[in-house]
């Protein structure tokens, strides 16, 4: 079931990508090759990232609603961000490569994501509610000192944090693609080759124990994985909101089966499929305005409404 | 063997156990009674070391369970904790064959399908197969549980109040199963039970736990009596002996 679910989706895929590089070409191909080949790599690479650190996310924390955007990493990057910014100064930040910006934001990001999401989601499993209230609060104060940030910040400098507060897929940063492309495969294969115990860690702290697994290393290395996965996606587009949970919902209501070993791939290619058929759709088919992420916000925050009063009922 | 020696174990400050030593033997049934808050789940725990010891030690067949690698231990000592999460639409077949995980690591063999299979059958879930479990009634789910820990086909299994839940049908029959484990496969229960009854009826050794200190042990022929309840329960429930039965007063 889930091979011919893989490959039906896997042509469906090819297909999105064949369409997104030919649709409406009209400069010669030696331009629209490496422009829009660039950009569509741009879009799966972001795709593979949410839906990946979703679904890692959601094994950890024992639930099938919160995703790391909700519970405030992509809003905790943008901080990062901003108060390197703030503190060495924009002009000094704009003449790092965007590569080392990134890798300094980066690695800041999963330092203090582990502190800071390590001990609630490390202990003991919380209460969903409490879980969402605690992203909630957490993701409104990352939001919060970040305008204040912006506000005292140089209006020169402010220029140089161009991190809206939507996800912008038609203008991704493309400059710092050679290092998310590569961190973001190094993830995604570790993901893969844990799948096993990832199947056995979603059982929860004591189950796992009971079966030979350390939880509380396997968490720490997933939370890792997560911290590295948003800070790629957000540094490529910006914070993701409902993406994750709208591809990870979509990918577990078509797949009966509960393992990684095929929830992983189908997630993903949900997820690629998702941006790069709807960037094209809305780009160069209705050539819309809107933009995409507005559209995936939209359906996925009806999708989180659903779930949420859909846990209140049982 | 399960020798623990000197565990003291403290929540918050608060002490659970009080330098609690004990030698459960290997082979048959030993049931751990005691009140609510005793200190059952927690010694259990510390045992199949869901829990990190604070003093003492825990030795399983002479292996150390703080220094055992986890994979070893898994394949040893089973335990089914009191209370369980479950995970959304996991269904009963795909929760037993996590039992086998020590053995295959991920990559179940024909031994281990047969295996689960023995499980869910034993356990009379065959119906309930591909149900998912948050589908389930709680004696239901209890009973997959149950099978989860037995597939893990190990010399030790602990379980923390299996019988919760479970109509009396099912109890005698997951009792009755369990001693049928010890008998012809030389295997080793350690139960959490609050019925006394079943305790008496099914169990080859008791061992006794009141605010967090051990009290009598031996064989509950020998030790359950109307002074025993009185000093482990605080009850004055009376003791009836039918025949070579003991039978406590509900
Ligand atoms: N996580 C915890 N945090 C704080 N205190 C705890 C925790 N777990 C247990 N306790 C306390 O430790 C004591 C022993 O608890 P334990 O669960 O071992 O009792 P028990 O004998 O299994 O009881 P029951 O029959 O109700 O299951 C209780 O007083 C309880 O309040
Ligand atoms: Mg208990």
């Amino acid at each position: 079931m889930p091979t011919k679910l893989l490959a039906g989706l896997s042509l469906a895929f090819a297909l999105i990508c064949v369409a997104y590089m030919t649709v409406d070409a009209k400069a010669g191909w030696d331009f629209i090759l490496p422009f829009r080949g660039t950009k569509l790599l741009a879009l799966v690479v972001v795709g593979v990232a949410v839906s990946t650190a979703t679904v890692l996310f959601q094994t950890i924390s024992g639930n099938q609603i919160l995703t790391p955007s909700i519970m405030g990493f992509d809003a905790l990057y943008v901080l990062i961000l901003t108060g390197s910014v703030y503190a060495l100064g924009g002009l000094v930040v704009a003449d790092l490569a965007p590569i080392k910006t990134f890798l300094i934001t980066g690695s800041m990001m999963v330092v203090v994501s582990l502190l800071l999401f390590g001990s609630l989601l490390l202990d003991n499993r919380q209460d969903l509610f409490r879980m969402i209230l605690t992203g909630v609060i957490l993701a409104t104060l990352f939001r919060s000192l970040t305008s204040f940030l912006q506000r005292i910040v140089d209006p020169n400098e402010f220029a140089f944090i161009q991190v809206a507060s939507y996800a912008r897929f038609n203008d991704l940063s493309i400059d710092t693609l050679a290092i998310a492309a590569p961190l973001t495969a190094l993830a995604v294969v570790s993901a893969w080759s844990m799948r096993f115990r990832l199947d056995v860690l979603m059982l929860g702290r004591n189950i796992s124990i009971g079966l030979g697994e350390n939880p509380h290393r396997g968490y720490l290395v997933t939370l890792l994985l997560v911290a590295v996965l948003v800070s790629v996606s957000t540094a490529l587009v910006g914070p993701v909101a409902f993406l994750g949970l709208l591809v990870v919902s979509l990918a577990r209501f078509v797949l009966p089966s509960p393992y990684h070993s095929h929830l992983l791939p189908v997630a993903a290619l949900i997820s690629a499929i998702t941006l790069v058929g709807g960037q094209l759709l809305m780009e160069r088919v209705f050539r819309l305005v809107t933009p995409l992420s507005v559209v995936i916000d939209l359906v996925g925050g009806l999708v989180f409404l659903t779930l949420i009063l859909k846990s209140l009922r049982r | 063997m399960i020798t623990a020696s000197n565990i003291t174990h403290q929540h918050n400050g608060k002490p659970v156990l009080k330098d609690v030593s004990v030698q459960i033997p290997g082979g048959g049934i030993t049931a751990l009674v005691g009140p609510n808050g005793a200190g059952k789940s927690t010694l259990l725990s510390l045992i199949a070391r869901l829990q990190p010891l604070q003093s003492g030690q825990v030795l399983v067949n002479g292996l150390d369970v703080q220094t055992t690698p986890a994979r070893n231990m898994a394949r040893t000592l089973a335990i089914l904790p009191q209370t369980t999460e479950v995970t959304p639409r996991l269904t009963v077949a795909e929760l037993v064959g996590f039992g086998r995980y020590p053995h295959h690591r991920g990559r179940p063999g024909p031994q281990d399908v047969a295996k689960v299979d023995e499980a869910i059958e034993t356990f009379d879930l065959t119906d309930f197969r591909d149900r998912p479990l948050d589908s389930l009634s709680g004696g239901q789910r209890q009973r997959a549980f149950v099978a989860m820990v037995f597939a893990q086909d190990t010399e030790y299994v602990l379980l923390d109040e299996p019988l919760n839940n479970l109509d009396i049908a099912a109890s005698r029959s997951l009792m009755q199963t369990l001693q049928g484990l010890t008998r012809d496969h030389g295997r080793t229960v350690v139960i959490v039970l609050h019925d006394i009854n079943y305790a008496c009826a099914y169990a080859d050794t008791m061992i006794t736990l009141t605010d967090g200190r051990l009290g009598p042990c031996g064989t509950p022929g020998d030790i359950v009596s109307d002074a025993m309840m009185q000093q482990v329960f605080r009850t004055d429930a009376r003791i009836l002996r039918v025949g070579d039965r003991v039978l406590v007063e509900a």
